[in-house]
């Protein structure tokens, strides 16, 4: 149906958006890679030459390294495991015949409409500061010692910080997929005499299989770059330094630009990595 | 019969719910309520939850001392700038994709949201060299033009599933009745795009506005939005709980309101369409 003057004119209007898109993947990218390769110390004598895979090598037998991706595995899985187990119930329990639905809908999200920095000073000031934070009034009223959280449980700290964020994200997916199951089915399964937990791993989750993989993919991705909650909170020390963190300062506080490019070069592949499993799925769903 | 539940069920999930619900707003409300509070009353020992004496105080102090209203406005700016911006962009390039597909639209829309996964940190010096050498460095402008750049794949893919809905016999019918290619955009499709938009217009603002990278790492004193003020509270001098709240609320309130009213454009937008 489509002319060839429709053609010429649709590659035209598709042009400033690919173009742009191109300009912001492909220079940053090659500048990225082309420091990796080099030896450049910005403040401290600037590009030193060209040092191979030096850089490469360096980054990850430096002994901050691992610890790093164990951190950023640690609060990946443990947010992943949080939301998604927690949005399942959630998104049930919200789908459910009830009062004021609108209205628990709306508090339930609200939280992923803070911007990130506000969220991480909140939770750091104002609930776990081991004076006046909420959590030690509440441990001290029933005759506990507060917990000095970001720094005995710096991790635990940011995966719930992490979590609140992203808890209504995963609960608002899961419910929209939820509510587009087939309510004949169930009341078929009802019917039948099928106990309420075997409704629910034999329909209800293989039905939000789908939904559950975006939600993974997606927040892995979101959650991989997390960079706010860190940095307003522990700056990076009590092993709280993640990959991305890293990267950061190698970068831009230590200003060893080759090192931390090497990094980033990592960053972008460990990135690419989930990102071609969510393509995937994507891709099906466009063809459908 | 079976969804028919009885008032008891009906009750007893309200409770839950509800309980639930309030627990996971609580932080918001305690920001909400501590921003009314004198800074002694914000640590006071038991906590004061509703009876205090309720005070504007902090709004007042912290846009005296700290100049609110120009980080408000560095927001406003950036946030709304970014996506109107990529808005204009991508309405032509949604709309062709949508209505004159090619063998490698798919490729095209797959590819533009690759762009969306390339982590921040991965081209952080470069993009914070090029700014400097281009005298970008802490400017609205600069900024601007890379939160459009990030949410451009966003705001694309969205437009698309949106123009995707609109069935193309109209535009068919149009053109069998000799509407040119102007008047064929600004008649039939415009009118009917005008909700797809606005949704798109909505979400991205949401995301450029509690953008939590670029606007911390290129920004310092002049453009620096409300992410970056909030984040100064990071490292503070004696009393500041009541003083942090008031200025938590006056960030997020805003977005908040917006929020609310984008739940179902949240879940496209974010999941590219694949879950609707």
């Amino acid at each position: 149906m489509a002319t060839q003057h429709s053609r010429s004119a649709a590659r035209i209007m598709m042009a400033p958006a690919v173009v742009l898109l191109l300009g912001w993947m492909l220079i940053p990218l090659t500048m990225t890679l082309y420091f990796s390769f080099k030896k450049y110390l910005p403040l401290r004598g600037g590009d030193l030459g060209w040092v191979g895979f030096d850089n490469y090598v360096r980054f990850v037998s430096s002994s901050a390294f691992w610890p790093s991706v164990q951190t950023t595995l640690v609060i990946v899985g443990g947010v992943l495991l949080i939301t998604v187990v927690l949005g399942v119930l959630l998104a049930i329990l919200l789908d459910q015949p009830l009062w004021g639905q609108g209205i628990v809908r709306i508090l339930v999200i609200a939280p992923f409409f803070v911007m990130p920095t506000v969220s991480a000073l909140v939770w750091k000031n104002m609930f776990m500061d081991p004076v006046n934070g909420l959590f030690a009034h509440l441990w001290k009223f029933f005759g506990a010692q507060p917990v000095e959280w970001l720094s005995d449980a710096p991790l635990f700290s940011i995966i719930l910080i992490v979590s609140w964020q992203w808890l209504p994200f995963a609960t608002l997916i899961l419910l929209t997929a939820i509510q587009s199951l087939d309510s004949e089915q169930l009341e078929a399964s009802e019917m039948d005499g099928a106990p309420p937990l075997a409704r629910f791993g034999f329909i209800i989750l293989p039905h939000l299989s789908r939904a559950i993989t975006i939600v993974v993919l997606i927040q892995t991705i979101f959650l991989l770059a997390v960079f706010a909650e860190i940095f307003v909170t522990t700056q990076g020390s009590f092993g709280t330094r993640t990959l991305t963190y890293l990267i950061f300062q190698r970068v831009l506080e230590s200003q060893n630009v080759g090192l931390g490019s090497a990094g980033g070069v990592y960053a972008i592949i460990l990135a690419n990595i989930v990102a071609i499993f969510l393509m995937r799925i994507v891709g099906k769903n466009l063809d459908s | 019969m079976a969804r028919a539940v009885t008032n008891r069920r009906k009750a007893l999930n309200t409770l839950i719910a509800w309980s639930i619900g309030l627990l996971i707003f609580f932080p918001i409300l305690w920001t909400i309520l501590t921003s009314f509070k004198t800074e002694a009353q914000a640590i006071n020992d038991p906590p004061l939850f509703l009876f205090f004496d309720w005070t504007l105080e902090n709004y007042a102090v912290v846009q005296e001392r700290s100049d609110y209203m120009r980080f408000l406005w560095n927001s406003v700016i950036i946030a709304g700038g970014s996506t109107v911006m990529g808005i204009i962009i991508a309405v032509p390039a949604a709309w062709s994709m949508a209505f004159v597909p090619s063998k490698r639209t798919k490729d095209i829309l797959l590819w533009m949201l690759s762009t969306k996964m390339l982590p921040a940190v991965g081209v952080l010096y470069p993009i914070y060299l090029l700014f400097i050498e281009l005298g970008l460095l802490d400017t609205r402008v600069g900024l601007t033009i890379v939160l459009m750049l990030i949410n451009l794949p966003i705001i694309v893919w969205m437009l698309y599933t949106y123009f995707k809905e609109i069935p193309g016999e109209i535009l068919e019918a149009a053109r069998m009745d000799g509407a040119a290619l102007k008047e064929e955009i600004l008649y039939i499709l415009t009118p009917m795009a005008v909700p797809g938009i606005a949704s798109t217009l909505l979400l991205n603002i949401i995301l450029a506005w509690n953008e939590a990278f670029w606007t911390l790492n290129l920004t310092a004193a002049k453009a620096a939005p409300l992410t970056a003020f909030i984040a100064s509270y990071s490292s503070p001098e004696g009393l500041f709980y009541a003083k942090l709240s008031a200025a938590s609320t006056m960030a997020i309130a805003p977005i908040l309101i917006l929020g609310w009213f984008s739940q179902k454009q949240l879940v496209r937008g974010l999941t590219f369409g694949a879950v609707k």
